[in-house]
């Protein structure tokens, strides 16, 4: 017995409001998310992911708001993400509470802002995001490209030499979505997060399509995963962390209980 | 009103465990400082740390606070905290080696590449996430059940010379010292204030430490 496998889940924020959308459309109410974080925290979440899907700079005031608030009170990690593209952002961010940032098209676009980030502020809360999604053909061999802007832009980049960069720049951990899996409920691109787990030597979350517990559990077997993300299969209590968990636990995996 | 110090040297955000602190017992007055004299004057000292070692040094040493952390690590209910645990021991291997505060004697070592667990699959680094500890007799662990698990993140470990300093230990996969102990000292490699329930009591069980070990 050692260290356990993570359940993370993910709070999509707009405007201080939990939201969450299938393929980034039919945007759904999904609460408020410190009362969420706090529920999540009882039901024994592992860490506490936020993305701010805040589309405007004058907003961005509010999910500092919303990480503060959640520090004060629930003590897990949290991790927060989207729009962070300069130093102080990541500097604003712990300061009001945020043990890590996720860090996504600002990396496409200069990935040295990586190296930059985990110079400053060191690896242990730099993680780096990366959209994928499946562009080889069935019959060939297996390849995924990044896709920046809400998986509408695709990038040339293949993600696995990508993720390969990302760790050599200093990223302390990979949070990787399958753009093809993201709000369908059909399970994570297992293959997917299997090469990227392998091909790197820092902790890999898998994340986009969870719609059951026995996906969770593929994602850490067969996807060889560190951590698991999900969103809507928490937020509309279709299940909680606690089911999560005893049935990762049900299936062999080690686990916090 | 007793009042606990967390030293700040510029190495991280202190909030969380400022608030933790708070949390574990309200009745606390709790400075953030790198005041010498604040320091000197607290009943108990918190001294945490993420990031770099040769940077935590350097700003350690330039800042003086170096001598008050070696003074007080001495003389009062003292807990180090993450890389706050590392800077406590004589040096590190991490950037290519740097001399640490030598409180206690031992040294920071990464761990190995390429380890394998149990199923042969390759473990990562950092070592990442919630991990089971195992306690040797100390007066911070009261009211924690044996094994609980604790958040940590980190890619260096502490070998004391000493293996009495031992105060708990960690499987990745071999056991590897996550606390040390010493009279009046106690430093831990996991993050109590990233630790809900188990890192509260820590915290608290600290707070209520003469520093009698």
């Amino acid at each position: 017995m050692s260290l356990a496998k993570r359940i993370i889940p993910c709070l999509d924020v707009d405007n201080g409001r939990v939201v969450k959308g299938v393929k980034f459309v039919d945007i759904r109410d999904a609460g408020d998310p410190v009362e969420i974080a706090r529920r999540y925290d009882r039901e024994g979440a592992d860490e506490i992911t936020f993305l701010d899907i805040t589309a405007t700079h004058d907003n961005r005031d509010t999910i500092v708001h919303v990480v503060e608030q959640v520090a004060s009170e629930v003590f897990i990690p949290l991790t927060v993400g989207g729009g962070i593209r300069v130093l102080e952002d990541i500097r604003r961010m712990l300061n009001a509470g945020a043990d890590k940032v996720g860090i996504n098209s600002a990396a496409v676009f200069r990935p040295e802002f990586v190296k930059e980030a985990a110079e400053k502020f060191g690896s242990q809360c730099i993680v780096v995001a990366i959209d994928a999604k499946k562009v080889s053909q069935d019959g060939e061999e297996n390849r995924w490209e990044i896709f920046t802007h809400g998986g509408r832009k695709p990038t040339g980049i293949n993600a696995v030499e990508w993720a390969v960069r990302m760790k050599d720049y200093g990223a302390g951990e990979i949070l990787l979505t399958s753009m093809d899996r993201d709000g369908t409920k059909s399970g994570f691109d297992l293959a997917l997060t299997r090469a990227i787990s392998e091909a790197v030597s820092i902790p890999v979350i898998a994340s986009g399509g969870v719609g059951n517990l026995d996906h969770l559990a593929d994602g850490i077997i067969e996807g060889k995963a560190d951590a698991v993300l999900a969103a809507s299969i928490f937020h509309f209590a279709e299940y909680t962390i606690e089911q999560a968990k005893k049935h990762m636990q049900s299936r062999g995996i080690e686990v916090r209980l | 009103m007793s009042s606990v110090a967390v030293i700040d040297y510029g190495m991280g955000n202190l909030h969380s465990i400022a608030k933790a602190l708070q949390h574990a017992d309200s009745r606390v007055n709790v400075q953030i400082t790198a005041d010498a004299s604040v320091i000197r004057a607290a009943d108990h000292v918190v001294f945490p740390g993420v990031g770099a070692i040769r940077d935590c040094m350097h700003a350690l040493n330039d800042s003086g606070l170096a001598d008050v952390i070696r003074e007080v690590a001495q003389s009062k209910p003292f807990l180090g905290i993450c890389l706050g645990m590392q800077a406590l021991l004589t040096d590190s291997e991490e950037n290519d080696g740097i001399a640490c505060l030598n409180v206690f004697s031992g040294h920071a070592r990464r761990f190995a590449d390429h380890m394998l667990d149990a199923d042969g699959n390759v473990l990562k680094i950092p070592h990442m996430g919630w991990n089971q500890v195992k306690q040797n007799p100390h007066p911070l662990w009261r009211d924690i059940p044996d094994r609980s698990r604790f958040y940590f993140v980190h890619s260096y470990y502490a070998a004391p010379d000493d293996p009495r300093h031992s105060a708990a230990t960690a499987d990745y996969p071999q056991a590897f010292t996550c606390a040390l102990a010493k009279d009046n000292m106690f430093a831990v490699q996991f993050h109590p204030e990233k630790s809900q329930t188990v890192g509260l009591q820590l915290l608290q069980n600290f707070l209520a430490w003469d520093g009698i070990a």
